[in-house]
């Protein structure tokens, strides 16, 4: 009288719960049906692309931002309210960058030709929103300044009480 | 070699000296030690807010995505087809309608804006969970090891079509292979897998931020750090610096969807920024005349439009078009790059009435556009008959009440509404009605 519960015999051998191996299933099986598409013309190119976008990713740009991000902290020692005022305009920024560096490092040599429009603006436009990231980022530590250095000139006269 | 090896000590003496000669300390500082990551910002909540967004985010990306598929009209024709071998994946085409005459300008518009503004929300989400990556032992079962490859699918898929699509727009082509089919069956493998991944983790993401904000402990966080650094920035501050980096990317773009100071605004995109010219004709160009080899041989006094059709083929020059019947539409230009113009006022032939011509003087059928571009996708494309038979759909010969100039296509080009860019064919030197 020993009644097998499938569920049970799944999660044994599979680990996860029956829903899992089903979605799992469905998933590779529609990603399969595309992918042997995907892959018809330069299969190694589009392999590459595919993998080396999650490895250079991964191993590339998270350690390369963490890494700057380590040596920003670092840097900022006793004053770690210091780091998100140069820490946002570098992200920004840096966004920005890694979103447009076609355009903004002129590496999009077909831009000019086809639009009829001048890939110069880029770089300077990008520059320009830099220093006024940073311009406010300033004006934003200045004003915290100031506000700091009142309320505290005002607490103290009472604090001596 | 020998003597490289005399000169420094082996690794493992170096490693151990450097720790102390504690080699389980090694252990702890690899990327597969949980006290490795130290942000005291990660954690399933902060992740949980993320995914989400993405969760409607990608969506919409997918369905706008689709919805451009759709609107090339890929199953009518073979010139308007880039990815013949679909199968099923194109089990939902149907006939693209002509209006509103804003519907391709606002689907791509809000696909490709959309896309750059979720960069941040993207990045932010992998780095939120990147301790998973390296996580030890690789798999736990064969269910884990399955969802794992699974993840590299989810992974490798978003940052290949976000990519593919970033560069296209920048007319960086350095993918391998034409931008059609690796965007279109990429996207249904990423979609594939990150229907898998909603499914397994999206009931978990509303759970936990229904028992409590952002900030709140979660019983045995796997993402949260077992050893958090001091913090500099609090979950939310972390969610508000993604923000104003989406913010910042939506500001610097959108205004590629419309004329005059908006696009000005959109300082850092592919036609945003300035426009070509100035007066009538001013507006953006995707390809221009000289880009595609075309020349005032090919389009100047020689040049006729050859219609035909059961009445046989007819010719006609620039002035005899303009002898006809002339007809207005105010439409705009909408490119599958995501940019788009205003609409302009066109004025020239309508369709249907080259179709009556050619010897469809009722029952208007879909047509065969040629253009005098002797090289490039999209030099020949197919209309249907609904976009014929369309009282809007014309044959301009003019736009803003002055000649086209080469760059907008003269003598003559196709202005259909609510179609891609690419099918508003320029220099067309042939039209040929019926069966497609």
């Amino acid at each position: 009288m020993n009644r097998v519960n499938p569920g049970a015999v799944v999660r044994r051998w599979y680990g996860e719960g029956p829903l899992h191996l089903l979605l799992m299933a469905a998933s590779f099986a529609l990603a399969g049906y595309a992918g042997v598409r995907l892959l018809a013309g330069d299969t190694w190119g589009v392999i590459v692309w595919f993998v080396g976008a999650a490895l250079v990713h991964d191993l590339v740009l998270v350690p390369l931002y963490a890494g700057a991000d380590r040596l920003l902290c670092r840097a900022a020692g006793r004053r770690p309210d210091l780091v998100n005022f140069v820490r946002v305009p570098v992200l920004l920024s840096g966004l920005l960058l890694l979103v447009w560096f076609p355009l903004i490092t002129r590496q999009a040599e077909r831009y000019e030709p086809a639009s009829g429009l001048s890939p110069d603006v880029f770089l300077g436009n990008w520059l320009l929103i830099t220093a006024a990231l940073f311009s406010v980022s300033a004006v934003w530590l200045v004003v915290r300044t100031v506000r700091l250095r009142r309320t505290e000139t005002k607490e103290r006269p009472s604090a001596s009480h | 070699m020998g003597d490289s090896r005399r000169q420094s000590p082996t690794p493992p003496a170096f490693l151990s000296r450097l720790l102390g000669g504690r080699t389980t300390t090694i252990i702890e500082h690899l990327p597969s030690a949980p006290a490795f990551w130290r942000s005291p910002v990660r954690g399933v909540r902060f992740t949980a807010v993320l995914g989400l967004v993405l969760l409607v985010g990608i969506t919409v990306l997918f369905v706008t995505g689709l919805l451009s598929y759709a609107a090339y009209n890929p199953d009518l024709n073979p010139v308007n087809d880039k990815t013949p071998d679909k199968g099923l994946l194109g089990f939902y085409l149907f006939a693209w309608p002509t209006g509103p005459h804003w519907l391709y300008r606002l689907t791509q518009g809000v696909h490709v804006t959309l896309g750059i503004v979720l960069v941040p929300v993207l990045l932010a989400k992998l780095w939120s969970v990147v301790p998973r990556l390296f996580a030890l032992p690789p798999a736990r079962s064969l269910g884990h090891a399955l969802e794992r490859i699974s993840l590299l699918l989810l992974v490798g898929g978003a940052l290949f079509e976000f990519v593919t699509g970033l560069l296209n727009i920048q007319l960086e082509y350095l993918f391998p292979g034409s931008f059609y089919p690796l965007h279109f069956y990429g996207a249904w493998v990423f979609f594939a897998a990150f229907l898998a991944h909603a499914g397994l983790r999206a009931p978990q993401a509303v759970r936990v931020l229904r028992s409590g904000g952002l900030s709140g402990k979660v019983p045995d966080d796997p993402l949260e750090s077992p050893a958090p650094a001091p913090p500099t920035l609090s979950r939310r501050g972390a969610l508000a610096m993604v923000g104003a980096g989406s913010l910042v990317l939506l500001i610097t773009s959108a205004g590629r969807s419309f004329d005059g100071p908006l696009r000005r605004l959109a300082a850092l995109t592919p036609h945003g920024a300035a426009e070509p010219g100035s007066g009538p004709n001013g507006f953006q160009i995707n390809k221009t005349a000289a880009a595609v080899g075309v020349t005032s041989a090919d389009t100047g006094e020689g040049w006729w439009l050859t219609v035909s059709g059961p009445a046989g083929d007819l010719r006609f020059t620039r002035e005899q078009l303009l002898a006809m019947d002339q007809y207005s539409a105010a439409l705009p230009i909408a490119c599958v790059e995501g940019w788009s113009t205003s609409d302009q006022w066109w004025r020239g032939v309508r369709l249907r009435d080259l179709a009556a011509l050619a010897g469809y003087p009722d029952d208007v059928p879909g047509v065969l556009v040629e253009s005098v571009q002797r090289s490039g996708p999209f030099r020949r494309a197919a209309l249907r008959d609904n976009q014929v038979r369309d009282p809007r759909s014309l044959l301009a010969l003019q736009v803003n009440g002055e000649d086209l100039t080469p760059d907008h296509g003269y003598p003559a080009r196709i202005i259909v509404p609510a179609a891609p860019g690419v099918l508003n064919t320029k220099w067309v030197s042939r039209l040929t009605f019926g069966e497609l």
